[in-house]
């Protein structure tokens, strides 16, 4: 922002102005939001990419019921983070659909899928918060974009930064926090605007495993305070059995372990998809994984031990 | 090691190399096209047009009025040594007005705004590319082509024209003071001369230079930065290409600008 008063006040001028002119195209919005009973929420059908060295995902087909957090498990390069920008419309397929509540995204126009995207939510790796603002602005940002008024901004921004535990970082540049504390900034980033669905690339990646535990809480209660459906890709096993062992508890506002017996009537669906060289290698419940006797399923095991 | 049978041919290597550039030239003229599409549509990002015209034109002010104040007193210097042989040192002021307006000026602004501007966006750009800020910005629903690019388009297309004529004008100055002390020539003199040797063709030529020079220098560095690959090398790379690209794209346009000009308004 520039120092200069006269300038700062015809910025400003100019920003409330535009506010005043340009109503949100609600109704786009809204129809973006069509969703089917008992239908899923994202579907992958026989999608592949590849680039210069040859297919990336190669044929891979998955589905995500509302309410569920699928855990992407993978090595590094094995696909993950494609699968979620497939997902989000960043990315577009060589071949295949991607069905993200009921708009086949591989083929819609890039002006349709920014406002698509205004329905969802996605966490990167190392945050991608926007490095010339502030904390507050960089959360605001989508709902300065919608024109929301100025008040409800604040409050719905504080709101979301209260939900991560940092609302006293409201003034901080990106530069000023530390790894975890722009993750939690980027979680209330993607929930400021209650997207049904949330897209996690790698949130606990590089992280100590204190704070990585902090964003898996979080992710909880996110999932189980906000109904949000999501994808969430790791390398770690231990975020998967994390987000299907325990729920947040809204009654005693803590986070909670589920009961171990088999029968969890109140838990909420998470379901791991391994994917190797491109392929989904392994698909189904954190339980299938733990007694699985496959060799490379094991070594994730292993690795969380 | 390669077999002599895997070795590419020349032609086949000449070609790719052909191909590649081509591909480059389509995708910048579609980045252009798209980023000037967005200026007749909402919504409009003033605030941050206004912002980059802080940045490029009044940033850009000191180097600018620094340059032409010696680049006009250096001119002086040059061609007093010839007008003395004819004793004709009264012409200085229309050869400083008329080389400042027609030629120096559009041309060498462009330089020092591509060396300070089209590095700074296109080293901004790769930034927010590599560290994923651009995608989260696509992510968040809102078309980084219209909020990063075409702000930093409209300011370099308003700034330069205006940026020109505080060269030229500074040039005059630096001209007329070294002219005074090295030749004697009168204030009335010198300022008459340079005035009334400008013609229409003179101020098109000087008017019309900056605008395309300021949509290259703005499209290439954009279109540089966004298409960074390689993490933090690739920044540095495309923040140098932008600078030797769309420098040596205002030097070739400017010779056809120039020849184009010059046959309409000096037939």
């Amino acid at each position: 922002m520039p120092q200069n008063r006269a300038l700062r006040f015809l910025l400003v001028s100019i920003y409330n102005l535009r506010h005043a002119a340009f109503s949100p195209a609600l109704e786009t919005v809204l129809a973006m939001n069509q969703t089917v009973p008992g239908e899923p929420l994202i579907v992958f059908k026989d999608v592949r990419i590849g680039f210069d060295e040859g297919d990336v995902l190669g044929g891979i087909s998955f589905e995500v019921e509302p309410g569920e957090t699928k855990v992407l498990l993978g090595e590094t390069g094995s696909g993950k983070t494609l699968v979620l920008k497939l997902a989000a419309g960043l990315l577009r397929p060589d071949s295949g659909h991607i069905l993200v509540m009921g708009h086949d995204v591989s083929e819609m126009p890039e002006k349709e899928l920014l406002d698509f995207r205004r329905r969802i939510g996605f966490v990167f790796q190392e945050g991608a918060l926007f490095d010339s603002m502030n904390v507050e602005a960089n959360v605001a940002f989508r709902l300065v974009e919608e024109k929301v008024p100025e008040e409800e901004t604040e409050a719905r921004v504080r709101e979301a930064l209260r939900f991560v535990q940092l609302e006293e970082a409201l003034e901080k540049f990106p530069a000023e926090l530390s790894g975890g504390m722009r993750r939690r900034v980027s979680i209330a980033r993607a929930l400021v605007d209650r997207p049904p669905i949330v897209f996690y690339d790698s949130p606990t990646a590089g992280l100590d495993p204190v704070t990585s535990q902090t964003i898996i809480n979080l992710i909880l209660r996110g999932r189980d305070l906000q109904d949000v459906t999501s994808l969430l890709a790791t390398q770690r096993v231990q975020d998967a059995f994390g987000l299907a062992n325990y729920r947040f508890d809204k009654a005693t506002g803590t986070v909670t372990r589920l009961s171990s017996n088999g029968a969890r009537p109140d838990a909420p669906p998470t379901n791991i998809l391994v994917l190797r060289n491109g392929e989904i290698f392994f698909e189904g419940a954190t339980e299938e994984l733990l007694h699985s006797s496959d060799q490379y399923l094991k070594q994730f095991l292993l690795s969380a031990e | 090691m390669l077999e002599a049978s895997e070795t590419p041919s020349l032609p086949s290597v000449l070609g790719d190399a052909l191909k590649r550039q081509i591909f480059a030239l389509q995708d910048y003229a579609l980045l252009v096209l798209q980023s000037l599409k967005t200026v007749f549509t909402p919504p409009f990002y003033w605030a941050d047009t206004l912002e980059q015209m802080d940045l490029i034109g009044v940033g850009s002010l000191p180097i600018v009025v620094i340059t032409s104040f010696f680049i006009g007193g250096v001119m002086v210097l040059q061609t007093a040594a010839q007008f003395e042989r004819f004793g004709e040192t009264a012409l200085t002021g229309d050869a400083v007005s008329l080389a400042l307006v027609r030629e120096l000026g559009p041309a060498i602004t462009a330089l020092l705004v591509a060396g300070r501007n089209a590095s700074g966006i296109a080293s901004e750009l790769g930034s927010m590319v590599v560290t994923e800020q651009v995608d989260a910005m696509r992510a968040l629903g809102t078309d980084p082509i219209r909020k990063l690019m075409t702000p930093r388009v409209l300011a370099t297309l308003t700034m330069l024209p205006l940026l020109v004529a505080v060269f030229d004008f500074v040039g005059l100055i630096g001209g007329f003071v070294v002219s005074y002390f090295t030749l004697r020539l009168g204030a009335v003199q010198f300022w008459t001369r340079a005035i009334q040797a400008l013609q229409l063709g003179d101020l098109v030529q000087g008017g019309t230079k900056p605008i395309i020079f300021g949509l290259i220098i703005a499209t290439v560095g954009c279109y540089q930065g966004l298409r960074v690959k390689g993490g933090t090398q690739g920044v540095g790379r495309a923040t140098t290409t932008a600078v030797v690209v769309s420098s040596v794209f205002v030097l070739v346009v400017d010779f056809f600008l120039a020849r184009i000009l010059l046959y309409i308004f000096h037939k």
